[in-house]
Formats: structure tokens, sequence, C-alpha cells
């Protein structure tokens, strides 16, 4: 479904991703796990088109991403979780899911998208009118991942969902993603905290300093002692 | 440059009207010397990021005070314009110190300098008994129009020389304050005020210090002015226009030079003076509507001036700002 | 004192009617520095070429005056937009100032035009409506019916802004304007609708004015300081900050007036200013610089 090959990217003269290819095939949903500054985010963000690849190729069932312009990325089914959540402070919950349903061929689809976000996340529903600014993290963790399904997408990437939530927030955080790919969605998550995402994910990528070190299934990957070195080592 | 060029080009200035003596071309340059070093003047703070969009109120105020000492107070220039120049600093103080404190940079403090030289301009035209409002003011004549006194001189040759004096005092304001620890203060405040701050820099002390430093230049140049065309009005000296030429010559000309200013002066009283001869009364408002276009057409493409650019060309620096 | 009363209650309304107009000038420029983050430091230059259009449609073409209307606000609307793709959009990239000093180099352009083409005559719409007498007050009309205007306007933006998807495009932009890519949004068609709609409401405001001033060259000096300060105070960006300090700056002019010369109003409105920036800089901090 998704494939990256060779992909290079970064922020001006600073690379981060060197190479970096992966693909997630119907139907899975795979992890990118990796310390630190390894890049994961400017994966996500090159996938998502808001930076650009300097080298490489990405496709989405076989449209071109990169020839595609960075706003109409969306309209071919991916959407991105941002990291830190990325709300619009001041506009209510419901505003903030509207916006995630800005495409055309969403706002077709309004009514019965806000219904399947508020019936994944009840508490939504509740503060509907509420500004998403003055919500807790793991609230607006739910509203951007609410908002990022209205657009019906057929790819969600999840930009570290743990982070800045507290554990068991972020236990619940995991099991709406088991529940979301349970309706057929495909994920890509990228996140620091291992073992929660190993146990929602097919497959893993070890991304280390903007290469891939290692892939392989979520079990192999538990047990790897790749993984260790890696978060723990040089 | 060279000691040698710059002794050598200063003694050529210096000496030209002696030999050269149209008295319409001798006009022109002492407008070009006093225009030049009211944009250098605006140029010392404008180079560090501080675009004031206000010094049209300054010059103003520095012509008016000058003018109003004269005819209503009786004072001579010689304290009038020291007078002025007191006026100009206390008004930049009173403005600039509470932006300076309360951290207004950038697009507030534009906004806020534009709205000044706009006030500047609304008190110049209500207080319209006393300084004429919008018809103008006439300093009034003493013995003849020549007396030192007065500060009023009929030979052009006389006033090409205060000009060139004032336009070289101009320059080396600019050189000093580029040589001094103050640059580098006002420099690092400009890229990062709270890392200055952090380093131990007074940041607000020295905003304020070349704030009213331009200001007292600028207020300078209106009362030179004031003395040499015998005739202010709002228009002239004041206002948003008159801010707006300040810097758009400085941006043509090349803000972080020294000459930069200067070219632009001549560029834009050059551009007015043979739009007027060229088109007569029919050129009212052609030589502004020129510049807003050169202005956003140097903005765009040649943010660093000409002067800038050249420069840049021949010895390429590392600039990380714009304008 | 009965009679200094009724003067002082006129000059309370009259502000409060000043206020309207001033507040949807400034819900204008707010509204472009909330979403492309650029001053127009031409804006009440935009609003002086639609005070001509107004005078030349009514006055000498004798085009019916609401359809006059509606032509200006839709023109000054695709000047706010020609402003935008040949000026500003060039210039997104560049130092803030850069862009300032572009719209300024603008402003020259706007005003010289203005000059070579209409001449510095003052020209007047030659409406005469009545003034209304109440209670002792005059009132006049035509303030009435631009503050009234004014309001309409302002709340056509409100619904504008929180009823359709591109409203809240333009809301969003403004709070988070690098994910508006994630929810499919084209920025920079936002920003040519946003320009359009800054330059539009400055064409409602020319029709405004040009009921109650004569219309010349630099009239825009006559109320673009005063626009700039109500933004700065209440906050660039911030609508009900603008809207607030308005009406504020307002009374301060109307009040100015009727005790001294109109321009001391102005000067009463800066001194307050520059009094409000020592005692609460909280009120001029916006989300940007």
């Amino acid at each position: 479904m998704l494939e990256l090959r060779s992909v290079r990217a970064g922020y001006g003269g600073f690379q981060a991703l060197f190479d970096v290819s992966l693909e997630v095939r119907d139907g899975e949903a795979v992890g990118v796990i990796g310390p630190n500054g390894a890049g994961k985010t400017t994966l996500l963000r090159v996938i998502s088109g808001l930076i650009r690849p300097t080298a490489g190729a990405i496709a989405m069932q076989g449209v071109d991403l990169v020839a595609t312009p960075a706003h109409r990325i969306v309209a071919v089914g991916i959407a991105h979780v941002p990291e830190s959540r990325r709300l619009f402070p001041r506009m209510t919950v419901e505003d903030n899911l509207r916006m995630g349903g800005f495409l055309p061929a969403a706002r077709a689809k309004y009514q019965d998208r806000l219904a399947f976000v508020y019936d994944l996340f009840p508490r939504l529903r509740e503060r509907r009118r509420q500004l998403a600014g003055t919500m807790s993290g793991g609230e607006q963790q739910m509203c951007a991942i609410g908002r990022a399904l209205m657009s019906d997408p057929k790819l969600l990437l999840l930009d570290e969902p743990s982070a800045g939530l507290a554990p068991v927030i972020v236990e619940q955080v995991f099991d709406l993603v088991k529940r979301i790919r349970a309706g057929g969605l495909n994920v890509l998550i990228v996140e620091q905290n291992v073992r929660q995402v190993l146990r929602v994910v097919d497959r893993a990528y070890l991304l280390k300093a903007g290469s891939i070190r290692a892939a392989g299934s979520a079990a192999e990957l538990l047990e790897s002692e790749t993984i260790r070195e890696a978060y723990l080592g040089v | 440059m060279s000691r040698y060029l710059a002794g050598i080009a200063g003694a050529g200035l210096v000496a030209l009207p002696f030999v050269y003596h149209q008295p319409y071309h001798l006009h022109l340059l002492v407008v070009i010397l006093i225009w030049s070093f009211a944009y250098t003047s605006w140029s010392v703070m404008g180079r560090f990021g501080l675009v004031s969009l206000g010094h049209g109120g300054f010059m103003g105020i520095g012509a008016y005070v000058t003018a109003l000492a004269w005819n209503h107070g009786g004072l001579t220039p010689w304290i009038g314009i020291p007078l002025a120049l007191v006026a100009g600093g206390v008004l930049a103080l009173v403005v600039a110190y509470p932006c300076f404190r309360f951290r207004i940079t950038g697009h507030y403090f534009a906004l806020v300098t534009l709205a000044l030289s706009g006030i500047v301009l609304q008190v110049i035209t209500a207080t319209r008994d006393h300084t004429g409002g919008s018809l103008g003011y006439t300093p009034t004549r003493h013995q003849g129009g020549s007396s030192l006194y007065a500060m009023q001189f009929t030979g052009k040759a006389t006033w090409y020389l205060i000009a060139l004096g004032v336009w070289a005092a101009g320059l080396y304001v600019w050189y000093r304050v580029d040589r001094s620890m103050m640059r580098y203060a006002l420099e690092a405040i400009s890229e990062d005020e709270d890392g200055a701050a952090a380093a131990g820099v007074h940041v607000t002390a020295e905003k304020l210090k070349i704030t009213v430093l331009s200001a007292v230049m600028t207020a300078l140049a209106g009362a030179l002015y004031c003395q040499y065309q015998m005739f202010i009005s709002p228009d002239t000296v004041s206002g948003i226009s008159i801010s707006l030429q300040m810097v758009f010559a400085v941006v043509v000309g090349g803000i972080y030079v020294s000459l930069g200013p200067t070219v632009g002066a001549i560029i834009t009283i050059l551009l007015a003076e043979v739009l007027r001869i060229s088109f007569g009364t029919r050129a009212v408002g052609w030589d502004n509507l020129v510049y807003g276009v050169l202005l956003v057409l140097f903005i765009v493409f040649l943010p660093r001036g000409i002067v800038g650019s050249l420069l840049a060309a021949v010895r390429p620096r590392k600039e990380s700002r714009a304008v | 004192m009965a009679i200094f009363d009724v003067f002082l209650l006129e000059a309370l309304i009259n502000g409060v009617l000043l206020g309207g107009v001033l507040a949807l000038l400034s819900l204008g420029l707010n509204l472009v520095f909330g979403v492309i983050d650029v001053v127009w430091i031409c804006y009440a230059e935009l609003i002086m070429f639609g005070m001509y259009g107004m005078y030349f449609l009514y006055t000498v073409y004798h085009w019916p005056l609401l359809i006059a209307a509606v032509a200006c606000i839709a023109g000054v609307g695709v000047l706010g937009v020609m402003l935008h793709v040949l000026v500003i959009a060039p210039l997104l990239g560049a130092a803030p100032i850069n862009q300032l000093l572009a719209t300024g180099g603008v402003l020259f352009f706007l005003q010289s035009a203005a000059t070579v083409m209409f001449s510095i005559e003052f020209r007047n719409l030659g409406l005469r409506l009545p003034v209304l007498k109440l209670a002792g007050m005059f009132i006049s009309y035509s303030r009435l019916l631009a503050f009234a205007a004014a309001l309409i306007g302002m709340v056509l933006v409100f619904l504008f802004l929180n009823r359709t998807y591109t409203g809240a495009a333009i809301r969003a932009i403004a709070q988070d304007r690098q994910i508006m890519v994630l929810m499919g949004v084209d920025t920079r068609r936002i920003y040519v609708i946003t320009s359009a709609l800054g330059g539009g409401l400055a064409g409602l405001a020319a029709c405004l004015l040009v009921l109650q001033y004569d219309v010349h060259p630099f009239v825009g000096l006559s109320f673009g300081p005063i626009t700039f300060l109500i933004c700065v105070l209440g906050g660039l960006g911030n609508f009900g900050g603008g809207f607030v300090a308005a009406f504020v700056f307002a009374e301060l002019i109307s009040l100015g007036g009727l005790y001294l010369d109109l321009e001391w109003g102005y000067v009463f409105a800066f001194v307050f200013f520059i009094v409000m920036m020592f005692v609460r800089p909280e009120g001029l901090m916006a989300r940007r610089s």
C-alpha cells in the first residue's frame, strides 16, 4: 500500500534520513521505533508532505507522492496525527474535527464520520464545544486522532502517540489504536515506547540516526538484542 | 576605502564650490547633502533592525521647533537648534522607552513609529494658528537674509560647506557606531534579544541610546533644512511620506554600508528633479509613484540595495539578515 | 449644565458610531495579519481608492448608490488580491520588515497614483443625508447608516468565519499554519481568499466613510495611523481586542474633538496609547510580534 524507496530528506543543510526504504502492506499495522533524534518524525513528515524528500520514491497505492502537491496527499488517503497533537487551540473540538474533514470528499460524509469518531471517543462528544487547548493531554490525543479519522483515510500515520502522556493514558491510546486497526484501517506508528507499540503492530522497523537498522515481526524485535543496543548503546 | 582616496575625494568636495559656481547645481548638492544626512541618521538605527517608520516626525520637530523658537521666541537658531534636538530626543525617549521596555519590536514597533509621524503631522496642523498648518511656515529673514546670528546665509557656497560638514559629521558618527561595542550589542540584540540579555547586554538601554542618537541627528537634519530652504510645511519635512521616503532611499542605496543612504539620496533627489524638469507641474505625484514601484521592486529583487549588492558581489559576505 | 450634558452625550454617541466604522477597519487589518502574518500598511490607501470609486460611480456616472457600493466592495476586494499576488506572495519567505516596507512602497504608489489620476482636490459624494434631531442632539443619518452597515458587515464576517469550511480554515491558519497541509488545505488559496476578504472589508469601509468625509489622495492619513494604533493596542490579530480598542479610540477622538480641534483628538489617542503601553503591556501582546 505504502512504499518508500531510498528516501532522503532533511532540513536545510541538515540531512535526517539516509536511504530509507520501508513498506506498509494492505491490512498491516507497522511500527517504526528508535531512539530520540533518529528521524522518526521526519519520516512521517516526508510521507504526509510536510516536508519534501530530496531523493527517493514514495508511492501510495501506486500514486507517486513525491509528484503530488503537499496539500493533496490527504486526498490520496493518508492522514497524519502530528507529534504533540497540534490541535487548533482556540477552536472547539468539533471545529477541529470539522477541519479534519475539510476535503470535499470528506465533507459529503461529514455526519457519518463525525458519528464514527464520537462513537470511538465518547469523551469528545461530551466536550464537543470545549476549546481544544483547554483539554488534558489524553483528550487532546483522542481529538487529534479523531481529526485525522474524519477524512476517512486508508492509512493513518501516528507520530509518538505516547509523548507527554501518563502511562495509564498511553495504555488507553494504544488500546484505541488496536480498535481502529480492527476496523480495517492501516496504521504506521512512530514511537519511542517500544513495548507499547510492539503489542499493537504486526511488523516494525528500527530507525537510528536516519537509517533503517533492523526490521521484522513484532515478536522478533521484542526479543532482539539490536533493539536494546540501539536504545542504550552507541 | 583607503585613506588616501578618501582624502583626495574629501579635498575635492571641499574645493568644489570655489571652482564651480552654478547656483542651481550647488543648490541640488546642498539638498542632496542635507537629505543624505537625514537618511544616514535613519540608517544608524535601521541597520540594526530597528526599523522606524516615524522619522518624519523627528525631522518635523527639528524644523518646526527651530523656526518657532526664532519667529515667536526670538531665539537665535544657535539656541533654537539645540532646543529642537532636545525636543526630538525627548520625544524619541517617550515613545521608544515603553516600546523597548515591553519588547515591542518588529511589526508593532514599525506601526507605532508610523503612527508617531502621523501624529506629529496632526499636531502641526492642529496648531495652525502658530505653525501655519498645512500652508507652511517661514522663518523671518534677519538683516537681509545673511546673518550668522540668525544662521541665515544667502550664499550657496556657504550652505554647501555647512551641509558638507554636517554630512561628513553624520558619516563620522556612522563609523564610530560601526566600530563601537554598541554595534555588536545591537547586532546581538537584533539576532536574539533574550540571548543578548542573557549575555549581559542591557537591551533596553542600548536600543534607547541608538534610537535617541538617530532621532537627534534627524532633528538636526530638519533644522538645517528649515534654515536653508527658509520655508517648511508639514508635508515636506514630516509625515508618513517623508518617513517612507527615508526608508526607501536607504533600502535602495544600501542599509548596511555607510554611503548607502547617500547613494539613495542622490538617486531619489535626482529622480525628482528629472521628473520635475521633464513634466513640470504635471510631475506632481509621479516621483512618489516611481518611488513606490521602485521600493517594491527593490525589496523583492534587491533587498540589499544598490551599494550593498555591489559590495556583496565584490566581497561575498555571509549576510543572514534581510533588507 | 443641561446644554453641556447634551453636547457630551452627543459626542459620546458619535464616538460609538465612529467606533463601529473603526472596528470594521481594524477587523480587515487583523484578518490579514492573523492569517498571512503581514501588515498592509497601505490599507487606508485601499480604502481611499474605494472612496474614489464610489465618487466616480455615484456622483459622476450616476449609478444607483447600492450598485455602486457593491461594485466598490468587489473592486477593492480585487485590489486586495492583486496586492497579495503581486507584492506579498513573492515576499512570504522574507523578513517581516521587508513585507512591511513593500506595503509601504504600495502606499506611496497608491497615493501618487491617486494624485496623478484624480489631482489633489477634495471630492465630495454630494449626498446630503438628513440629520436626526434626538432629544436636543444632532445625529447625522449618514453616521447611523455607517454604524449599522459596519455592524452588519462584521456579523457577516463572523458568520462566514464560524459557519463555513473556508472560514474555519481561515481561523485555523491563524493558529497553526504548518499543519494546514495535513487537512488538505491549500494555504495559498486561503491567503488569496483572505486578501479578497480584507480588501472587501476595506471597500465596505470606503462606502461608509465616503458618506461622511471628502476624498482626496491623502485621506488615508486621517484614519490609517489610528487603525494601526487600534490594532496594536488590541493585539495584532486579535479580533476581540481590536473591536474594543476601536471604540475606546473612537470615544477619545470624539471627546477630544468636542473640546478642541479634531486633530487634538488623535493626539489624545496617541498619548493614551503610549500610557497604555506603560500601564498594560499585556494588552499589546498578541500571538505574534
